[in-house]
């Protein structure tokens, strides 16, 4: 079988140097090749075998049940989702934090790859990357499914509250973060398409910007919540640090299982070290947030303080209302397990490491959700206690969001693993189309 | 040939499904009232302070045929500024307030809050005598008659803080807070984001969730921008100490409304003013001072109770009146004789 060529692989470029070129004759060029690979790409992504048109044809379905039940939202306002004054902010919101940690997954490859040039994770950065992407989309969808206004979207263009409000700082970074990752894979991608080097001064300091700014969306996002005085639940330092942690567990995870899935269904062959690479890495950073978790809960507990509140509805309820008990306990039970599994000796063991991540992303979602988004709101700043139950409508619209990401991460894998296994490539260099 | 025409059917056959598909979620949309997305010149309206005079009056035009449209009622609508040298600040004697909630129907009836769903600005907790923490506090208390011997009454609206939390957060300035100290929404810019809602210690902001429904002979037609206009859907909106009266020289619904007189508003700035008088003589607090908000909300209780940090049961005012739930118009006026407490100023 034919190995893949990396992108930094030998240049294969061999353009003859009989012809010179003026500079906008090469743009034009440029940009039709840019063209043509897009519109591969696109053919591209509608061949595939029965499992993938099957796997296709679901994630439309669920996206347009979504954007079905997203429209009824649109017309009847958010009557039609589980949220109150209340609690103000439920299932969107808390999928959004979810996703800006997956987002940042793509930065705990990219440090091990290019800071100690560990060579096997190449690519691996590339799917990083586009998971990145796909979860900045999600990300801006489900900030504009939680949006009274959707129609005003252009006042933050008009009037922005920048650098007071903390919520104008996340529109930049996501932003930012998504053109950074777009820039970077892009870049890498075509170049491999083209068959030539990337030229390093083109993506070296953008990968290094990246990583700065991955810790950004987190911290930012964070800060959010914990910037609060209103909450005392949220007002906390460790909040930014929980959010790192258990991004660099929760994201790390999600890829391990992709590159499973690749190396299942396509030609592409993932070399066994990165796994054990992801693996450490997940290992290390779920540890770091089961400590820090063990920390807020000492602190919180411990003291003993009126302000522990909302911590003892999380988990043990409070006044008779143990809305978020179980949910809470099942994350913990899921944390602990995954962290068990991957502390046990055996590393080889692919389906335990598996198993832990999916008990991990799973496990990590609840705690976002119900474990810091919800009881944030419960009991109110006055004191009263008013549960929260998302509805069926909202639960369509997450479902729609989440098939629609995926969606458009699987288009994204599917196109890349043929460049990067060398089967697509551009003719320009004599190379004929793939049949 | 032929295996070309073939897939070619195929591929319509396709394409046309998914486009069905679509047409069919987007279908919804088909409800959507005429006039409730903006029209064009709502849609360029600008920010409330952006605004020229003359676009003032349109947009104030504008509301006024909507109302209309809406509602069937024609409404006057203004646009009243601050004025210099005044500064509003509310206080409230815990003392006299019995909790029948008088003020917080009074408040819905003049600001055209939504009535159903039902969204009131002002909350009225039942507390334990003794304490202040609001996690004791009774939000849904249900007697037949006010006030209860055992409780003290602590209604929480808007506190105008003079260091707003919710101002900060909001990402298009939507929310500001007046010269004279109120903090309003241009409920034309806001964009729905209820990042200010979680930003407020007090509770004090409310969320229209969907369109409200206010009954055509419950409009109160006398309407102002920036406070008791009908709010649209997806937008936020708040106590305005009832700027349309209060910054034409009358005192706020809920004040007037109040039985036993335990509600003082005016100008800070003014020496004579009877809450500068408050604010001097009594020893006032705010609620969750820690929060470092700077209410311009006080409360005090009268100072013979002071040294105890409450009224005795024995000495709580010896009239009950029915709470809320007991049909309007009931009410005994029971209230003339609590004139004789005076302030002790
Ligand atoms: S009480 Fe709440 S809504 Fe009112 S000014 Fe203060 S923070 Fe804002
Ligand atoms: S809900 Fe409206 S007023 Fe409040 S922060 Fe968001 S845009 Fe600003």
């Amino acid at each position: 079988m034919q190995s893949h060529a990396p992108p930094s692989g030998p240049a294969t470029s061999t353009r003859p140097a009989a012809t010179p070129e003026s500079t906008r004759e090469r743009w034009a060029a440029g940009a039709k090749e840019y063209g043509v690979f897009l519109f591969r790409c696109f053919r591209l992504s509608f061949v595939g075998n029965r499992t993938y048109h099957l796997w296709m044809l679901g994630l439309t379905v669920v996206a347009l049940l979504g954007l079905n039940a997203y429209c009824k939202q649109f017309v009847s306002g958010l009557v039609t989702t589980g949220m109150t004054d209340q609690v103000s902010w439920g299932m969107y919101i808390a999928n959004f934090t979810f996703l800006v940690g997956m987002a940042a997954a793509a930065v705990m490859l990219v440090i091990p790859v290019y800071i100690y040039k560990s060579k096997e994770l190449h690519d691996l950065v590339i799917f990083g990357e586009l998971l990145a992407v796909s979860s900045i989309i999600m990300c801006l969808m489900f900030v504009t499914v939680d949006l009274g206004r959707p129609d005003r979207f252009h006042h933050l263009f008009l009037r922005f509250n920048w650098p007071i409000s903390m919520l104008t700082w996340d529109v930049l970074v996501l932003n930012g973060y998504l053109l950074l990752n777009v820039h970077i894979c892009g870049y890498l991608i075509f170049c491999a398409y083209q068959g030539r080097k990337p030229s390093r001064l083109f993506y070296i300091p953008f990968v290094f910007l990246a990583i700065f700014w991955a810790v950004s969306i987190h911290t930012v996002t964070a800060f959010l919540y914990s910037g609060l005085v209103a909450r005392p639940f949220w007002n906390s330092a460790v909040v930014a640090p929980r959010f790192l942690a258990s991004a660099f567990a929760a994201g790390p995870a999600f890829l391990i299982l992709t590159v499973q899935v690749i190396r299942r269904a396509t030609a592409y062959q993932v070399p066994k070290q990165a796994l054990q690479t992801l693996r450490n890495v997940v290992t290390v950073a779920l540890t770091i947030h089961l400590f820090l978790l063990g920390s807020e809960l000492f602190t919180e507990f411990y003291t003993d303080s009126a302000h522990a509140a909302s911590a003892k509805y999380l988990f043990f309820g409070l006044e008779g209302f143990y809305g978020l008990v179980p949910w809470i306990w099942t994350s913990i039970a899921m944390n602990l397990t995954a962290i068990t599994l991957l502390y046990l000796p055996g590393r080889e063991n692919v389906t335990r490491l598996n198993v832990a991540c999916v008990l991990m992303i799973l496990g990590i979602w609840i705690e976002k959700g119900m474990g810091l988004i919800v009881p944030g709101f419960v009991p109110t700043p006055l004191g009263e206690i008013v549960e929260y139950t998302p509805t069926l409508n909202e639960t369509l619209v997450c479902l729609g969001i989440w098939a629609g990401g995926l969606l458009i991460y699987t288009i994204l894998v599917r196109v890349t693993v043929p460049v990067l296994t060398g089967e697509l490539r551009s003719d320009r260099n004599g190379i004929p189309e793939p049949k | 040939m032929k295996q070309t025409r073939r897939s070619f059917l195929r591929r319509s056959a396709a394409a046309a499904t998914g486009l069905a598909a679509v047409a069919a979620a987007l279908s919804p949309l088909r409800e959507l009232e005429e006039g409730q997305m903006p029209d064009l010149e709502g849609f360029l309206q600008k920010h409330y302070k952006e605004m020229s005079e003359e676009e003032m009056v349109r947009a104030l035009e504008r509301i006024e045929a909507r109302v209309e449209k809406d509602y069937g009622v024609r409404a006057q609508v203004s646009d009243v500024r601050a004025q210099d040298g005044v500064e509003f600040v509310y206080a409230l004697n815990l003392s006299r307030c019995i909790g029948c909630r008088r003020c917080v129907h009074a408040c819905v009836a003049e600001n055209n809050q939504s009535r159903a769903p039902e969204i009131q600005y002002i909350r009225v907790l039942e507390m334990p005598r003794g304490t202040l923490d609001l996690e004791k506090g009774n939000h849904h208390y249900d007697h037949p008659t006010v006030p209860d011997d055992d409780h003290y009454y602590l209604p929480v609206q808007c506190h105008q803080c003079a260091n707003p939390p919710c101002t900060k957060v909001c990402p298009v300035e939507a929310t500001w807070t007046e010269p004279d100290g109120i903090t309003v929404i241009d409920y034309d810019w806001c964009i729905g984001c209820r990042y200010c809602e979680a930003a407020c210690p007090y509770w004090a902001r409310r969320f229209n969730f969907t369109k409200p429904e206010i009954p055509k002979e419950e409009v109160n037609p006398r309407m102002s921008y920036l406070s008791n206009r009908p709010r649209p859907s997806g937008v936020m909106e708040k106590c305005t100490f009832c700027l349309h009266k209060t910054r034409n020289g009358e005192l706020p619904a809920c004040l007037e409304v109040c039985p036993v007189g335990a509600r003082k508003f005016g100008n800070v700035l003014d020496p004579e003013s009877e809450v500068r008088k408050i604010l001097e003589k009594k020893r006032v607090f705010v609620l969750k001072e820690e929060a470092n908000t700077l209410p311009r909300f006080f409360y005090y209780f009268d100072e013979r109770y002071a040294a105890g940090g409450g009224p005795e049961p024995g000495g709580a005012p010896n009239h009950s009146l029915p709470a809320d739930d007991v049909p309007k118009g009931s009410a005994p006026a029971g209230s003339g004789e609590h004139g004789e407490h005076g302030e002790g100023g």
